[in-house]
Formats: structure tokens, C-alpha cells, sequence
């Protein structure tokens, strides 16, 4: 077989190489920039409660959740891990931030009351944290150490061994 | 007794003295609106940068016509319905309010959500292929058509019928005929 002939088999290949890269990648899944870099900094409103800086929490691991009332079933399947994860690591240093986004208050404090949210919650007005995160859906979580820099970035409902493995690496870093 | 008759009324032509007074007091109350509009807006209160200004709406249009947003399918943060995109152009008005160039805002947004935020790729790295391959792609379809043109010419050539030898002779007597004609 001559080269001339081998010509156009070749040159099929980056096209193939090309269309494997595309079907192997999510075109809805956007990687954040932000994962080890510095968490931006940011002030919540809690609801009914004093609000919340990011700034004042140096030094120590944080779990930083992005939800809303109306991201049904994600956010509802998650919710019950993310109040016993509370529950457990709340003597452990660990903070815990709720991030209620483009919500109704009512709807908000109503999910809330549903799964009986004992840490921190509270809206995000004009969704500034939201933006600031580069959050494009919800859940999202984004997990931070001690040294202020985001570790990891989990988006869609969190699992046991997920938030349990991450949290774990937090805590130690 | 023979009628009276009335001329037509031509629109335009004849305007009772009440319907006068009217137009006279509009023109008047159009003309201080005007002109105190265009103190108000030249007055010492003003900043020069008001906030709902057209040419702020104009801006904005611009930078988000730049951004793709990020919950929909190939729409700009302009063009999008959504409530992101809507807090997106809100965030970039408040930007260009504070001073922000059209640059520093679409790199505080890729610095948040990446290229993908960007509707128009950067020329690096892997989006190189995407800047790169059209070109390719015309210079290698350019050498085809070349190459297809060159051997359909060749191809003529080759399938011209032989030259005839007794013609052949022929022409060669008369050319040297010629020569020995035209010489000294």
C-alpha cells in the first residue's frame, strides 16, 4: 500500500482522536478554577442568627454548602448527611455554612425547618457568594482548610463516603 | 328661500381659537421640559454618570454579550432568561459603576468559572485546535483540489492519441524546407 493511499486514514485520526476527547467529556460540567486557591471571602446574613465572615473563621476547616428549596430531589437527599455530619463534627472543629440561593425566605426557612438545620444558613441577596464561587447549580459544596484554600469541589448531592472522606482531610490538613 | 352653503372644513386649514389655546400652552410646557431637562442634566448635582444611563445599559449589554451563561445552552449572560444571568448583569453594572474595565470584569469572571465562561475561547492551549483547525483544514482542502486539478490535467495529456509518424515526417520536411528557404 502506498503512502498516498495511507493518506487518508491518517488523517481520520486526530479527527478521531479529537471526537473521543469531546464524547469523554461532560459538556455540562464547568472544573472550577477556584480548587486550591484561596476561598473568596464573604459576609452571610444568617438566618435568625448574627452574621457569618469567612474571614472570621481563619484558621479553621470549613464546609461551605450551596442549596435552595426548589433544587428538588438533590438538595433534599443531601440535606439529612449535611445535619448528621453536623451533628458529628461540630465538637471537632468543624464549620459548618448553609448558602440558601435564589430562594423565597419562607421556602428557605420551610427546607430548614423540614430537616431540622442546626448550623448556620442564610440567603445570598443579588447571589454575590454564589457568583463569587463560581456555583452554576445547586448543590454544590466546596470544602476548605484550615489554611483558607478551597481542597475540593463537589457538585450534585453529596454521599457518606464523599463528604466523610473530604471533611477527614480538612480536618487534618 | 335658497341655502346657505358652508365651504368644506380642510383639516389643517382652520383650527377653533379654543383647540389654539390649547396647542399654544403644549408647545409652552414642551419647551420648559426641554429645558429643564437639559439643565438638570448638565446642573452642578449631577455626577455626569447616571446610575440607569443608556449608555451604561449599552456597556453592560457588551460585556455580557461576552459571557456565556452558565446554566443555559450557548446563550450569552445578555441574551439569557435566566435568574444567574440576570444577577450576572446586575454584578457587572455594579463593576463598571465602581470603575471597572470591560477586561478586568470578564477576567474576575473567568477567574471564577474558567474559559468556559468566555464565549469566545482564549488562543491558547487546546483551544489552539479550535483557532487553528479551520485554517488547517483549508490549507490541506486546498492542497487537495491542487492535487485533484493536476492529475485530471495529466491525465488529458496522457490520453492524447500518438502523433501520426507519416504526419510527423511531414512536418519536419516543411520546417527544414523552411530553414533552407529563409537562409542566406
Amino acid at each position: 500500500m502506498s503512502w498516498k493511499r495511507a493518506l487518508i486514514p491518517l488523517a481520520c485520526v486526530p479527527l478521531i482522536i479529537l471526537l473521543a476527547y469531546g464524547f469523554r467529556t461532560d459538556p455540562k460540567a464547568i472544573p472550577s478554577p477556584l480548587v486550591q486557591k484561596m476561598a473568596p471571602g464573604f459576609r452571610i446574613a444568617i438566618y435568625d442568627g448574627e452574621d457569618v465572615s469567612l474571614e472570621g473563621l481563619k484558621g479553621k476547616p470549613v464546609v461551605l454548602n450551596f442549596w435552595a428549596s426548589w433544587c428538588y430531589p438533590a438538595c433534599y437527599e443531601e440535606a439529612p448527611l449535611l445535619q448528621a455530619t453536623w451533628q458529628k463534627y461540630k465538637d471537632k472543629g468543624l464549620h459548618m455554612i448553609g448558602v440558601d440561593i435564589q430562594d423565597k425566605e419562607e421556602s428557605g426557612r420551610e427546607f430548614m425547618r423540614r430537616f431540622n438545620f442546626t448550623f448556620p444558613n442564610g440567603p445570598d441577596p443579588g447571589s454575590k457568594i454564589s457568583i463569587d464561587y463560581g456555583v452554576y447549580g445547586v448543590p454544590e459544596t466546596f470544602f476548605i482548610n484550615r489554611g483558607g484554600r478551597i481542597a475540593y469541589k463537589h457538585v450534585g448531592a453529596l454521599t457518606p463516603d464523599l463528604i466523610e472522606e473530604q471533611i477527614q482531610a480538612i480536618l487534618k490538613e | 328661500m335658497g341655502l346657505t352653503r358652508r365651504p368644506l372644513r380642510m383639516p389643517g386649514t382652520q383650527v377653533s381659537r379654543g383647540v389654539r389655546v390649547w396647542l399654544i400652552a403644549l408647545l409652552v410646557y414642551s419647551s420648559l421640559e426641554v429645558a429643564l431637562g437639559a439643565f438638570a442634566a448638565t446642573g452642578p448635582g449631577n455626577t455626569g454618570a447616571p446610575a440607569e444611563s443608556p449608555d451604561l445599559d449599552e456597556r453592560v449589554r457588551e460585556v455580557a454579550s461576552e459571557l456565556r451563561c452558565v446554566v443555559c445552552q450557548n446563550l450569552s449572560v445578555a441574551d439569557s432568561p435566566s435568574d444567574l444571568a440576570k444577577e450576572m448583569r446586575n454584578l457587572i453594572r455594579e463593576l463598571l459603576q465602581q470603575g471597572k474595565t470591560p477586561d478586568e470584569i470578564k477576567a474576575y469572571f473567568q477567574s471564577r468559572y474558567g474559559d468556559f465562561v468566555l464565549l469566545e475561547p482564549p488562543k491558547r492551549g487546546f483551544n489552539l485546535l479550535v483557532w487553528g483547525l479551520p485554517f488547517v483544514a483549508l490549507g490541506v482542502g486546498a492542497c487537495g483540489v491542487y492535487l485533484v486539478a493536476k492529475r485530471w490535467t495529466m491525465g488529458k495529456h496522457e490520453s492524447a492519441p500518438p502523433l501520426d509518424p507519416v504526419y510527423a515526417e511531414r512536418v519536419r520536411r516543411e520546417l527544414k524546407e523552411r530553414e533552407g528557404s529563409s537562409g542566406p
